[in-house]
């Protein structure tokens, strides 16, 4: 059969439809009008308009982490592009699969510095896994398919398709996905089976085990996270996770042992500091997560299962790299392991549960509530214990109410946890909310924010009212950038420099200037109440949820520090942050 | 960390093969500043013009950890075919080519012309004042040929940058 002869912009929404997209984030502009032409006269695509490209990007990832398929959104030239950087940064360090198809100035014009010109390929590069500047229409079709694929497979990630507007306006042959095998970028989901046969020796010798996994488990697929599940339960061996892999393992489980990390879990920190056997799975021995370095879990033999052969031996040495994709690698280990008769040392495994249960004694999340205001903690465990039974989706912003998100918020099942990990992005939150509230209308989309990061894409409260997206917003309420005024007292003497907002908006009045509900709870006795109010209301909230000012986030392992060197907040602690540990962010 | 720190630095030849697509070689260099590895010399140039595939040879530095990281970031850029790091998996030839200029009258452009036979240099260019020398060889020689035109009138070099090969009969 002959290619039908399609319009650049025809064969990018056929592309989108023929890859199983029915919505896209956008903003349109001059370089873009013909794909917005072609997306009015097409009922198979629905659009969200966003009220910043930024936000688009996130929503995009919103969707995409909430979904396990990858985001896509549309931008104009120049500023459009330029906008939207953050949020693709944002996906290449998260591993998350969107699709930025980004207009430019007809291929003529490009390098005259025309109006709305950008080297959007060239600013991209860095914070793209791949991008395209399409020059001729004949190669239009293959490229959407390609950054489909590139997005999707391996270590997922972001792509830009950079559409100059001439091409958009071209004629030439669609063709569609079908045999699009790769020639240069094919990864391996097979790990090696003899290192793998050798970690399930590992795992009968072991006497103080830890699982330590990661984003890598949820972007692997459902699977992954059901067979990272059977590992845990046949092996006995605890499980921990980075901030990006929350809900991969079931919280309620007793071989939990929560986050690690900066502001991980005592039991989590301790574990991986005294292992024997660290088997880390789909994660990337991040900073956040192994503070100082040359003293990190300095006896334990290491494995590291990764589908991205640049994240082994990148930071720490592992001793057994497998490359390859967790739920292929998983699959493997577990035949191998139960071949083998799963032996695990029971008896040195009840010794390290032993010493677990002692450090999970710390209670190191523990807090006392106060009479009459409310503490940032108490408000994330009345939020979850209001919903936890419910169809709910949770992104964050980037500060203290994220970690105190991941500390009292607890996931039983992957992709319902949208957090801006490796990139920190405050604003993120929001604009995810909201690409995960269209991925699922019916479920209760809530973004845990903090009043400073809310005010970076506050303005798409006025994209969930249009879209009739009933995302809402819990906004832990202290007056500060908590995190920062947080490291200011640690590390700058208290000097609190310009980490605190004199002129915050009365949330709930800007709640309803854009047609959406502000809610505020200022006493603990009225959150319950409050919290009940916003999630029978069926269209967005704003709710400003006053908390005490000076709460700090604890269990910390402050910068240069260890992971046995562990802050708690206490009185007598002296706060002393080596001179290396400063110059670390 | 300490141990990183006293690493010993090692110099490795990388020779890449690639898609010859618009901002290939800004991906590599991009890679390469971004990521703050060292590039020593970069040669780049078509290599099969029907397959449109480009071989860029690379000589870094970095101790053992991060020539093995600078090795994965580049094979899991899209358009890299494959990456061999001619250093150790192959006994291998490197060759550079210069082209020196070099200016001067009477004993001192006697000594040039004859230090350049020395060498195997050819003329590829002369004037009653002066020289240009073509010199092939590994980036030793061409060093040591340059120090010792420098006294004699040295005022230009280009160079090309190392390309590498294996030896023997197997391709990369």
């Amino acid at each position: 059969m002959a290619s039908p002869q399609m319009t650049g912009a025809e064969i990018v929404v056929q592309a989108l439809v023929d890859q199983g997209v029915d919505v896209i984030f956008g903003y349109p502009g001059g370089a873009v009008l013909p794909i917005y032409d072609a997306l009015f006269k097409t009922d198979k695509i629905r659009h969200i308009l966003v009220r910043h490209e930024q936000a688009a990007a996130h929503a995009a990832e919103g969707y995409a982490r909430s979904t396990g398929k990858p985001g896509v959104f549309l931008v104009t030239s120049g500023p459009g592009a330029t906008n939207a950087v953050t949020g693709l940064a944002d996906a290449l360090l998260d591993s998350i699969p969107i699709i930025c198809l980004s207009g430019q100035v007809a291929s003529h014009l490009i390098g005259s510095d025309a109006f709305q010109e950008a080297d959007t390929v060239g600013i991209t590069r860095p914070c793209t896994k791949h991008n395209w500047l399409v020059k001729r229409p004949e190669d239009l079709s293959r490229i959407m398919h390609e950054a489909f694929y590139v997005a999707k497979n391996g270590r997922p990630g972001p792509v830009v398709v950079d559409l100059p507007k001439d091409i958009q306006f071209a004629e030439a042959p669609y063709r569609g996905p079908e045999n699009i095998a790769h020639k240069t970028y094919v990864p391996k989901l097979k790990g090696d089976l003899k290192a793998i046969t050798q970690v399930a020796e590992m795992i009968g010798k072991a006497e103080r085990p830890i699982l330590y996994t990661g984003g890598g488990v949820i972007n692997s697929g459902p699977a992954a996270s059901q067979l990272l599940r059977e590992l845990a339960r046949s092996t006995g061996f605890p499980v921990t996770s980075t901030l990006m892999g929350l809900g991969a393992f079931p919280a309620s489980d007793k071989q939990w042992l929560g986050m690690l990390g900066m502001h991980g879990t005592v039991e989590a920190n301790y574990a991986m500091h005294d292992c024997d056997l660290m088997i880390c799975v789909g994660a990337r021995f991040d900073d956040r997560v192994t503070g100082r370095i040359d003293k990190f879990s300095p006896g334990s033999t290491k494995v590291h299962i990764d589908i991205d052969p640049s994240s082994i031996n990148k930071t720490v040495h592992v001793d057994v790299p497998i490359v390859g994709d967790v739920a292929h690698v998983l699959e493997d280990l577990l035949r191998v392991w139960k071949a083998k008769g799963r032996q695990a040392n029971k008896q040195a495994l009840a010794r390290w549960w032993q010493q677990i249960d002692e450090w999970r004694h710390v209670k190191c999340l523990e807090y006392k509530p106060y009479q009459d205001r409310i503490r940032p903690q108490q408000a994330i465990q009345h939020l979850y214990k209001a919903v936890k039974d419910k169809d709910i989706y949770i992104s964050t912003e980037v500060g203290q109410h994220q970690m105190w998100a991941a500390q009292h918020f607890h996931f039983e099942d992957p992709n319902r946890w949208m957090t801006s990990g490796g990139l920190g992005t405050m604003g993120y939150g929001f604009p995810a909310a909201i690409g995960a509230q269209v991925a699922h209308p019916k479920a209760l989309c809530i973004d845990i924010a903090g009043d400073a990061s809310i005010l970076m894409n506050m303005q798409e409260m006025s994209t969930a009212v249009q879209h009739d997206l009933p995302v809402k917003v819990f906004i832990l309420n202290n007056g500060y950038m908590g995190m920062v005024r947080q490291w200011q007292e640690l590390l700058h003497g208290g000097r609190y420099s310009h980490s605190y907002t004199e002129a915050l908006p009365d949330f709930v009045k800007l709640a309803e200037a854009y047609g959406g509900k502000g809610l505020r709870a200022t006493h603990p006795d009225e959150l319950d109440d409050k919290i009940a109010e916003m999630i029978e209301t069926p269209g967005p909230v704003l709710f400003d949820c006053v908390v005490v000012t000076e709460e700090n986030c604890y269990p910390m392992i402050p910068s240069g520090a260890a992971h046995n060197e562990m802050l708690f907040g206490t009185e007598k602690e002296a706060h002393e942050v080596s001179e290396e540990g400063k110059i670390l962010v | 960390m300490s141990i990183m720190k006293e690493e010993i630095q090692e110099r490795h030849c990388l020779a890449a093969l690639v898609d010859n697509e618009a901002g290939v070689l800004a991906r590599v260099i991009g890679l390469f500043s971004g990521r703050g590895y060292n590039i020593e010399s970069l040669t780049v140039a078509e290599v099969d013009h029907e397959g449109h595939t480009s071989r860029i040879t690379i000589v870094t530095t970095g101790t053992p950890m991060i020539i093995e990281q600078i090795k994965a970031q580049l094979g899991r850029l899209v358009p890299v075919h494959k990456v061999v790091d001619l250093t150790v998996e192959h006994d291998s030839i490197e060759r550079e080519m210069a082209l020196v200029k070099v200016v001067g009258t009477g004993e001192k452009r006697v000594e040039s012309l004859r230090l350049s036979e020395a060498f195997r240099a050819r003329v590829i260019d002369t004037t009653h004042s002066s020289f240009i020398f073509e010199l092939t060889g590994a980036p030793s020689k061409i060093d040591a040929f340059v120090n010792l035109m420098r006294p004699l009138g040295l005022v230009e070099v280009s160079r090309t940058g190392v390309v590498a090969i294996g030896r023997g009969a197997s391709d990369m």
